[in-house]
């Protein structure tokens, strides 16, 4: 338990609002039936130049953050698409955890689900450690989450988590397991709502049928 | 008993197990899938040993990768696209799932495909690995969107471990306009309240100007309020919903259709029921609107100049609006309409249905596409455009210069070939204006269908009603 409850390392600062799934994972990337090669993707437009080529400003392509573990963004973070290749790509590529002053709802159960840290932090508080992360000199932090405690060089606070999700975290829930030993109580459900709604009972097959027959 | 939202009816009706004191077990009703959000999903299932336990809840499209060239047979170019749809094919036959594939003359985009055929129905639970799940609350079905491990969860217990929402209402008195469309009203909120004003919230909407929406109205209002962040969005049901659900569910008769109609008569929220959060917004004011910015939210009358980042309240406004308007390459403080456009796309789960289609023909008809602009119509489904045809719309665009095309997501998020190139302009009716999303380096300017098909013909963007032939009929009209 102990290893994983502190993330720990260097952060880098992204610096926008509404930071979508769209710039995170972009469409050309999308096209594979496994999760394999997402690093490549991540933040692609933002790292690369049409040709191809790192662009030298992007922060990301520094030698001084190529050890980044920890990214620091504004609001709103992983809008838009549910495309869950943005949190892989994010983990592939090194991100263990992302500070954000807020988190798109898709996004955040997505990353629940993988074990990639979210932590949500006031603005005036992202905008300290924005400051933090941008000097590579005082860009260290750490993210405890035993006691839900995040540290940079001049901001330490609290941050929230419900019990689930830091139960996901530090011991890795198996999600669907837990789901399945509800087996009968679901299959009773589904007994008693046909029942009430019998409408309801195979209504993608049965229109499929139904459009399909000759 | 307390008085409950229409959003907690159906989370009640839904929940198979209290799991704490903010998830349940929802029971899912209707599953759909595309080829690119699936497959990691199946792969997990089948490493498990799993089934699918009820495979009839369930259906798939190819819809995101499709290219949408008018060909018969269609075919998949790109080897990896190719097998993502292969792969979507093999994961359907082997668990009985219901495809829509690729040379289905029923293929399109999922939000289209479902509700046209009846498969959506009131005070249903509906998801999907695709964001804008949350049109079918259109029909008093609680959508909404999932990630590909909720995907494989939903595959292997026909559950969801769900927390739930808060609720938000908005209102909306009055009547939309003569020249304006429910794209112009939901663009208009998006900018009032905020590409995050209702995160954390499923929205209901309420009030005359929605009693008065067709359903493929709502669909639109309901697909595009995703972009709020909200997580989920619904329209009690009404006759209007009652009257296109029956049409398009045959198996709803007899014994069966009273027990559906008591049924839905439930599906409201109560009198006194209790809103985390309230808005009111008047239809009677809505103009044509057109996005300027990356983010939905970012979007102004047609009338309107591109804001001023100088003049704005705060520094964190000040910034978007710069990093926004460097990429969209528009000057502070200029008109948006005659901005010259070098695509224009009708098309996506927002605004491809038949009602899009005849909307933007009213404009297009007798009329040619400007030179330099390729325009190009992509219908939500092969049913739309079967009946589009039956309608003699597919020559009316033609015969104006744009392009017919088969049915899919296509250039909303350019997953195929259809591409707005580095520097090019759309006038698109879509739902996201991301950089990049229509092409590495293009800009987007979402709108209507009518304001889209009046940019293909001026070759700017522009303000549909100086094309409109109809006299305005509304009383104390500005324009």
């Amino acid at each position: 338990m102990t290893e994983t409850a502190v993330i720990e390392g260097r952060a880098a600062a992204l610096a926008i609002d509404n930071l979508d799934t769209d710039q995170i994972m972009p469409k050309q990337f999308l096209r594979g039936i496994d999760k394999s090669g997402l690093d490549k993707g991540l933040l692609y437009d933002l790292r690369f130049d049409e040709n191809g080529r790192p662009k030298p400003d992007c922060v990301l392509n520094r030698p001084d953050y190529a050890d980044v573990s920890i990214l620091i963004s504004g609001s709103n973070f992983g809008c838009g698409s549910s495309r869950e290749h943005a949190v892989w790509g994010l983990l592939e590529f090194g991100i263990r955890a992302v500070v954000a002053s807020s988190f798109a709802e898709i996004f955040y159960s997505n990353a629940v689900n993988n074990r990639l840290m979210l932590v949500t932090l006031p603005q005036d508080k992202i905008a300290r450690a924005l400051a933090d992360a941008a000097d590579p000199n005082r860009n260290h932090v750490s993210i405890d989450v035993a006691t839900l405690r995040f540290r940079s060089a001049s901001v330490d606070a609290p941050f929230a988590l419900s019990a689930r999700h830091r139960r996901m975290f530090l011991e890795g829930l198996d999600v669907i397991g837990m789901t399945l030993t509800y087996r009968q109580q679901i299959g009773a459900f589904a007994e008693r709502h046909w029942s009430e709604q019998p409408w309801l009972r195979d209504v993608a097959a049965r229109t499929y049928q139904r459009l399909h027959s000759p | 008993m307390t008085a409950r939202t229409l959003y907690r009816r159906l989370v009640d009706s839904h929940t198979v197990a209290v799991l704490d004191e903010q998830n349940v077990l929802l029971f899912c009703d209707l599953h759909l899938m595309n080829e690119y959000t699936s497959p990691q999903a199946f792969a997990g299932l089948h490493e498990r040993g799993l089934e699918v336990p009820v495979p009839g809840q369930n259906m798939a499209v190819v819809s995101h990768i499709i290219p949408t060239a008018a060909v018969t047979p269609r075919v998949i170019g790109d080897p990896a696209s190719a097998l993502q749809a292969r792969t979507l094919e093999a994961n359907c036959a082997r668990h009985g799932i219901s495809l829509f594939d690729a040379n289905d003359p029923l293929q399109g985009i999922e939000h289209v495909v479902a509700p046209e055929h009846g498969m959506v129905r009131p005070g249903m639970v509906v998801i999907c690995g695709d964001s804008h799940t949350t049109t079918h609350g259109a029909l008093g079905a609680l959508g909404f969107g999932i990630g590909t491990t909720e995907l494989e969860h939903v595959l292997a217990t026909q559950t969801l471990a769900y927390p739930v929402a808060r609720d938000m209402r908005i209102g909306i008195d009055g009547a939309l306009p003569e020249g304006t469309t429910v794209k112009d009203l939901i663009l208009m909120v998006l900018g009032t309240i905020g590409a995050e004003g209702a995160r954390g919230y499923v929205v209901e909407f309420t009030g005359p100007a929605i009693a008065a929406l067709s359903v493929e109205s709502r669909l639109t209002l309901c697909n595009m309020t995703l972009e709020a962040g909200a997580r989920g969005a619904l329209i009690a049901p009404d006759q209007t919903t009652i009257g296109y659900v029956l049409e398009r569910a045959p198996d709803i008769t007899g014994d069966t259709r009273d027990l559906a109609l008591a049924h839905w008569a439930t599906l409201r929220s109560d009198a006194d029921a209790q809103f985390d959060v309230e808005h009111r917004f008047e239809a009677g004011s809505v103009v044509p609107h057109v996005s300027w910015g990356t983010s939905p939210d970012q979007v102004m009358p047609i009338n309107g100049r591109v804001p001023r980042p100088d003049q704005q309240d705060d520094e964190a406004t000040r910034q978007a609006t710069r990093r926004a308007l460097g990429y969209t390459r528009l000057s502070p403080g200029a008109p948006i309409e005659g901005i010259p456009v070098q695509h224009v796309f009708i098309g996506s789960c927002t605004n491809a249905r038949i009602e899009d289609l005849r909307a933007a023909s009213d404009v297009v008809r007798g009329r040619t596409v400007a030179r330099g602009v390729r325009a190009m119509v992509v219908p939500g489904s092969g049913a739309v455009r079967r009946q589009a045809e039956a309608e003699g719309l597919d020559r009316l665009f033609t015969d104006a210069g744009f392009e017919w095309r088969k049915p899919g997501c296509s250039m909303c998020l350019a997953m195929n070939d259809d591409v707005v190139g580095a520097g090019e302009r759309c006038a698109s009716t879509t739902n996201r204006n991301f950089e990049g999303r229509q092409g590495r380096g293009s800009v987007t300017h979402l709108m209507s269908p009518p304001m889209a098909a009046a940019a293909a013909i001026t070759g700017t963007i522009s303000d549909v009603r100086r094309l409109q032939r109809r006299p305005t009929l509304t009383p104390g009209s500005q324009s």
